[in-house]
């Protein structure tokens, strides 16, 4: 097995068919970095909203509680 | 039997059991594409007739298998989804559409730009290539169900009933190079014959086909993954993977 190409100029330009070849490699492997990118960064997002969800009723627990001791404090 | 059957349909455990997989068979998958691209696009010798613009078929016939196989998956998932009411079924079907219709898009548009430089017009209503772009638009159907319904039940079975209408088509997109004598070359590698190329030309080919498949499998845990996180995100495993016990969120 050899590499059929003589030089990196040659290798580019196929002998004419370089734009055809280069350009369908190109797409096709810029669809595919998407096809792996995107559920990618779908999965961040969705991690992030679940710990926003989280802390928000973590905080609202925290509030009714301190709201809670406040009436008990007064009443007193 | 069944045991396993009602294992493999919890989202839960297959989100945990491909967690371990993914790293494996992303590996395999870009090992493979690489070693393919590579030796399709600069050792592999040019063709005959066609000269170089023949190193598309390294992406074009692997494309176009993945976007068949693809819709088998789809369909099939769709089936199980329907009949058994499994709820994994449902995600890889849904999953499995987008994906297909990249691989589709991608098929389409490496045949566009080779027919350009072989047949002098990057577009024609052949009809390998007509039932092609209507593979496309199932693809694109079954998206579009997935999002036009409130309930997920009724979306599910929308694109389901699709999904198995649409196999119609399969047959036709297989045979369309026999039937109509038109453009498309037939195909160039059969299960039921030798290959006819070349083995210098055949084996890069093979390498690029298997590495589709890996990077098939891979994208389609990946979006399956994604959509168990969103359909279970309110479920108790999911609370405690992302919360204070499991920060990292595996």
């Amino acid at each position: 097995m050899m590499f059929r190409f003589d030089s990196l100029q040659d290798f580019l330009q196929m002998s004419g068919h370089g734009p055809y070849v280069w350009s369908a490699y190109v797409i096709s492997i810029a669809v595919m970095l998407w096809l792996v990118i995107s559920p990618l960064r779908r999965r961040r997002q969705l991690l992030a909203g679940v710990l926003r969800q989280q802390r928000r009723e973590a905080m609202r627990q925290h509030q009714e509680e301190s709201a809670d001791d406040f009436v008990t404090e007064n009443r007193k | 039997m069944w045991q396993w059957f009602h294992r493999l349909g919890s989202p839960r455990w297959f989100y945990q059991a491909s967690g371990k997989w993914l790293p494996w068979l992303s590996g395999v998958a870009v090992l493979l594409l690489m070693i393919g691209i590579a030796w399709g696009l600069g050792f592999a010798p040019q063709d005959a007739k066609q000269g170089n613009s023949f190193r598309i078929i390294y992406i074009h016939v692997p494309a176009s298998f993945l976007a068949l196989a693809g819709y088998y998956v789809m369909a099939l998932a769709g089936a199980v989804g329907l009949i058994w009411k499994m709820k994994l079924a449902d995600m890889v079907m849904k999953s499995a559409a987008p994906i297909g219709a990249a691989l589709t898009f991608i098929a389409l548009v490496t045949g566009a730009v080779w027919g350009k430089p072989t047949w002098g017009t990057y577009w024609v209503w052949d009809a390998r290539i007509t039932s092609m772009l209507v593979l496309f638009f199932l693809y694109l159907g079954v998206i579009a169900l997935q999002y036009s319904y409130s309930g997920q039940d009724a979306a599910n079975k929308a694109s389901a009933v699709l999904s198995l209408v649409g196999m119609v088509n399969i047959p036709i997109i297989y045979k369309s190079v026999d039937w109509w004598y038109t453009l498309h070359q037939p195909a160039t590698i059969k299960l039921t014959e030798a290959p006819s190329m070349h083995p210098d030309m055949f084996h890069p080919l093979l390498v690029m086909i298997l590495g589709f498949y890996c990077f098939y499998a891979v994208v389609l845990i990946l979006n399956t993954r994604t959509e168990i996180l969103y359909r279970e995100r309110r479920t108790r495993w999911v609370q405690d993977m992302v919360g204070p016990a499991g920060e990292s969120g595996q």
